[in-house]
């Protein structure tokens, strides 16, 4: 048994590439699955009933499948409805963005949820139109109570960023399969990034469980 | 997408040359499946429990201990945990275990599977355990104190039966979750449901992917069903008269 991990420096900037990719990814999918997450939530609790089916629908699907089968769909569907051979770094990013949304919607669902009725009656009583009463009464309420919800969810959605592997894409998991392929180091490169992978979602976790308190306090 | 050629027969077809057909195929991915989560559920249920109860414990080094555990667990990727116990371990181990495990070992991924699926989730299980645990009123400890059970007898009769019936909603998606995180074992070669549908989708018939995939989705909203209803109905079995009142009716 001896373990080469001098090799992990030689191969250094192929790995940063990777984990740049996966901090790239879950940006892009935290960013875009709050901005559809919150209108499909707005659609969840709508008065209007075809709407409202339809978002617990979106939503309902999402949540039972795994998100690999999901990958997968968007995997080999965007280039089968586009035409175009987007490559698996590519359909991750909207794989990403709409599936996270659905784990988002509930979250923000439940800060919407969580505003008192008088809330939304004193928006009403002011003379606001609906779009401004979301955004000026409830949403920021809303999403001061979920702050801590929605990080974890982007710390769980930056663990699953790793999947993209099945499909191909350089993320860090990807990246280090490369190496431990190509160099016969399996042993140092799955460490290496089971490391890094720990490193990031404990200190982050860390950070959010802080804030929670914080906030709590100021309440 | 203009001259897509729908077939939903597809199913019922033959796989070129091999004499099975596509159903088979998915029968057998489905099989794997339920046998993979179910095996880790059994793991993460004993291990879960025992360890979110430890957490809750008076003594600091064994809570301390088992908060260790669970950090470790839920801060690695479930695809990297099961590389670790796939490529990694057998490296590592003295040379004869390592040796047995690459080439002795009955069925080698299912069973990495079932293991470290089953650990990943008893991480998650022992969260909610202690969560269930802590949400008790504190008088219940003092009460199976006070009369005179010992630490072991105050869990056993007191605080888990009520922990236990608190946390059955998220133990509910925690089961549902080991069902769709059983996917990620085709990384490791487990030919379970997903699995299938990459082999059927990718080399075997790429003419009609939407057909295949969308069955396969049925099967997975089906089986997330079916474990939700299992468990609604568990809720209500268990339900203390006039205490808890369940969830989902």
């Amino acid at each position: 048994m001896d373990f080469n991990f001098s090799a992990i420096v030689d191969s250094k900037d192929f790995l940063l590439e990777g984990l740049k990719y996966s901090l790239t990814l879950t940006l892009f999918a935290t960013f875009f699955g709050i901005v559809f997450g919150t209108l499909l939530a707005l659609a969840r609790l709508s008065s209007i009933k075809p709407l409202n089916l339809a978002a617990s629908a979106y939503v309902n699907l999402f949540r039972s499948v795994p998100l690999l089968l999901v990958i997968f769909w968007f995997y080999i569907l965007v280039p089968l409805i586009s035409g175009v051979q987007v490559g698996a770094d590519k359909s991750a990013y909207i794989t990403f963005a709409i599936f996270e949304a659905a784990y988002f919607c509930e979250i923000i669902r439940a800060g919407i949820q969580s505003i008192s009725r008088g809330q939304v009656s004193a928006g009403q009583a002011m003379g606001f139109t609906y779009a401004q009463n979301m955004r000026y009464v409830i949403l920021p309420q809303a999403f001061r109570n979920v702050v801590p919800l929605l990080l974890t969810q982007t710390i769980i959605l930056f663990q699953d960023t790793s999947l993209v592997y099945v499909v191909g894409a350089t993320d860090l998991l990807g990246a280090a399969s490369k190496i431990a392929n190509r160099d016969y180091i399996p042993v140092e490169m799955y460490v290496t990034v089971a490391v890094i992978y720990f490193t990031i979602s404990f200190v982050l976790s860390r950070l959010v469980k802080r804030l929670h308190t914080a906030i709590a306090v100021i309440r | 997408m203009g001259q897509y050629q729908w077939n939903w027969g597809i199913i019922l077809e033959e796989v070129y040359g091999t004499g099975e057909y596509y159903y088979q195929w998915l029968i057998t991915g489905l099989g794997w499946t339920v046998a993979t989560a179910l095996s880790a559920w059994v793991i993460a249920l004993i291990l879960g429990s025992l360890i979110g109860t430890v957490r809750t414990m008076p003594n600091k080094w064994l809570a301390g201990l088992a908060t260790a555990y669970v950090e470790l667990f839920r801060n690695i990727p479930l695809i990297v945990q099961l590389f670790l116990w796939f490529f990694v371990l057998p490296e590592v181990l003295p040379e004869q275990m390592g040796t047995w495990m690459k080439q002795d070992m009955p069925m080698p991924e299912f069973i990495t599977a079932v293991i470290g699926l089953g650990l990943f989730t008893s991480a998650r299980v022992a969260e909610q355990v202690r969560t269930g645990i802590m949400a008790l009123p504190r008088g219940q400890r003092y009460a199976g104190q006070a009369l005179g059970f010992t630490l072991g007898q105050t869990y056993r009769y007191v605080l888990l039966p009520m922990a236990f019936r608190i946390v059955i909603p998220p133990l509910t998606s925690e089961f549902m979750n080991v069902f769709k995180n059983s996917a990620v074992a085709l990384a490791i070669g487990v030919t379970e449901l997903t699995f299938q549908m990459r082999q059927i989708t990718g080399e075997y018939a790429p003419g009609n992917p939407i057909e295949v995939m969308t069955m396969v989705s049925v099967i997975y909203l089906i089986m997330a069903f079916s474990v939700n209803r299992l468990m609604a109905f568990i809720e209500r079995r268990a339900q203390v008269p006039g205490y808890i009142s369940g969830g989902s009716k």
